[in-house]
């Protein structure tokens, strides 16, 4: 094969895998930019990231759990409607069907993450920031995770060590 | 009556292979054998059925009614329906079980499907519903599900199963219940839709990326962490379910599908994949899908829904009517895989023979298996046992117990959760009557 015929051929072979990959991906997606997901981006993951600026304590926490928590989840966290869970728990999962509860996770973020993306049930994601803070502090402490004047924020909550931290077994780590 | 015996002539005698008249499964293969087992077993009942002569009822001599654009069941069927756990929609989540001693097949009717809705049903307008894939990718994008129908599509056979399901029997005694109730939150359709590792494809992965967490468009944004494995492995974003779009309840208009996977990893009303380099720890896998083992052993990532089978047809809340033929049948399915042998007992696991399989056998779908049986009236349990083909076995009850626990006090709620992931063995007690248990052996 002449170098001619040679480059030939790989251009033509350049060109149909191109087109090979074209026809597997429609490209009907619009491209969006990472400011436009915004209003839908809030996770929070374990180490802190994407945990947002604000800051709050349990004291501050205490008056706004009353008036949009306790309804369901009990007052200070015990006695909670039927059906509901309390959000006060053990430290020690010793019986395979002890009720789980926030002292269950294995990180604080979880608990901003699950008020600030589904809580008040009846009326999600209309808390602000500093409230979210605010309960996580007050429900940690009422968990005694955390001390009565701690502050919640984006530096501390993902440091805050939950009983069962370190305990938790991967069930299928070759599937990850 | 001579008739049938004469087909019966020249056919292979039925073999007992277990205990308690488990036959060869070979009797299955030919309608002549079958009908020659029934004459066998109880002549005189098939005798006394037509004492009386033929006529025509009351619906042979008119027209019958309109057909409406959608059909629905016979009036007659009325009762074959999902039980509620929350029928009065309170604020919680609710669950439908799909009524497995009522159905057969392998197919879940798409109204009969489980659902477990932690927030009710979202109306979501298909034409506003978005999906949109983010994080660590080259280029983020956003998908119209007029978009996706564009794409090439998959369709597969496969079962959805809640990672509670069957949760009652983590108790110290067997709770008495029907299998709907115990083992109602499995369900097994055709789903069709657009494979994620073409989405994938399209936004660009980041090598960082190792999950991806799905998001649903319900009240609580559900979310959910995956390994990008699962994503380009298998995982598909699905539009329909047994050929229709998806029930409201299982996730209309998309839902992210999973095969073999824990059920509520498979969102519903998927809206948004982030691509990360570490799991979000979401509510649903810090908590309420990670399990509590002996000795304070806590497990968090149990994927798959590791192989399990349960006899449907005889179960509790059916009566047997006298000796004679009946067929033992039920589901076997595997999260690893396919299905690739079932044993039924019926003499409480001291002999098992080997069912038939109906096929076509799919990965990561529900297997009808059958077993001919020729019942004498006397008291048995019986019992049924998966292999998939990556070899692994459904366990034990008693080797179950051993590694997983049961409660100290009995569970008598079946709609409780005392712990997640049960696939052991499921056994029913057959008294001389005819009428049956929930029992353990």
């Amino acid at each position: 094969m002449s170098t001619r015929n040679l480059l030939l051929s790989l251009a033509l072979t350049v060109a149909f895998g191109a087109g090979a990959a074209l026809a597997e991906t429609p490209g009907l997606g619009k491209t969006i930019t990472e400011a436009d997901i915004k209003p839908w981006n809030l996770d929070v993951l374990p180490d802190g990231t994407n945990l947002p600026p604000g800051s709050g304590t349990p004291a501050q926490g205490a008056p706004i759990y009353a008036q949009k928590c306790a309804a369901c989840h009990g007052e200070k966290g015990e006695k909670p409607a039927p059906g509901y869970s309390p959000m006060v728990g053990v430290h020690k999962f010793d019986k395979i069907d002890t009720p789980k509860t926030v002292t269950y996770y294995e990180f604080a973020t979880t608990l901003f993450d699950v008020i600030r993306r589904s809580m008040p049930y009846v009326s999600p994601r209309t808390l602000t920031d500093n409230e979210v803070y605010a309960l996580s502090a007050y429900i940690l402490s009422i968990n005694k995770i955390i001390g009565e004047n701690d502050v919640m924020d984006a530096q501390s909550l993902p440091k805050v060590k939950m009983p069962t931290a370190g305990k938790f077994i991967v069930r299928f780590p070759d599937r990850i | 009556m001579s008739n049938r015996t004469n087909r019966g002539e020249g056919s292979p005698p039925f073999t007992q292979v277990a205990g308690n008249g488990l036959l060869d499964r070979r009797a299955l293969l030919g309608r002549g054998v079958l009908l020659a087992g029934a004459a066998a077993a109880g002549g005189a009942s098939i005798t006394g059925a037509s004492a009386e002569p033929l006529k025509d009822d009351p619906w042979s001599l008119v027209m019958g009614s309109v057909s409406p654009p959608r059909q629905v069941p016979s009036r007659f069927e009325a009762h074959v329906v999902r039980t509620l756990s929350n029928p009065n929609h309170e604020f919680r989540n609710s669950h439908g079980r799909t009524p497995h001693h009522l159905i057969h097949g392998t197919v879940t009717p798409s109204a009969l499907h489980f659902t477990i809705c932690h927030s009710g049903l979202p109306d979501i307008d298909p034409e506003k519903h978005r999906l949109v894939i983010h994080g660590l990718v080259r280029q983020p994008k956003i998908f119209s599900l007029e978009d996706l129908a564009r794409y090439p599509m998959v369709s597969r056979m496969g079962f959805v199963e809640c990672g509670g399901n069957s949760a009652p029997m983590f108790s110290n005694e067997p709770i008495q219940a029907t299998a709907q109730a115990i083992h109602g939150l499995v369900s097994n359709s055709e789903w069709t839709g657009v494979l994620l590792s073409t989405l994938f494809e399209e936004v660009g992965l980041d090598p960082k990326a190792k999950w991806f967490l799905a998001e649903g468009a319900d009240s609580l944004a559900l979310h959910r962490s995956v390994p990008v494995k699962k994503g380009l492995d298998d995982a598909m974003i699905a539009l329909y379910q047994n050929g229709e779009r998806i029930m409201p309840g299982n996730g209309y208009p998309m839902r992210l599908w999973l095969p073999g996977y824990q059920g509520n990893m498979n969102i519903k009303h998927v809206r948004r994949i982030k691509l990360l380099d570490q799991p979000a720890m979401s509510f649903y896998e810090a908590k309420t899908y990670s399990q509590i083992t002996p000795g304070e052993k806590l497990w968090k990532f149990h994927f798959l829904q590791e192989v399990k089978s349960f006899i449907t047809h005889p179960s509790f809340g059916h009566s047997l009517k006298g000796p004679g033929y009946y067929e033992i049948s039920g589901v076997a399915y595997s999260g690893t895989g396919r299905i690739a042998k079932v044993m039924v007992s019926a003499d409480g696991g001291k002999s098992w023979g080997e069912a038939a399989l109906q096929g076509p056998i799919n990965p990561q779908a529900f297997t009808r298996f059958r077993m001919p049986w020729r019942w004498d009236g006397q008291p048995v349990v019986i019992q049924s046992r998966a292999w998939d083909e990556a070899g692994n076995v459904q366990p034990l009850r008693a080797d179950f117990v051993a590694a997983r626990g049961q409660t100290e006090r009995p569970v008598t709620n079946a709609l409780a959760f005392p712990n997640q992931h049960y696939n052991s063995i499921t056994s029913w007690g057959i008294d001389n009557k005819g009428e049956i248990k929930h029992v353990y052996a």
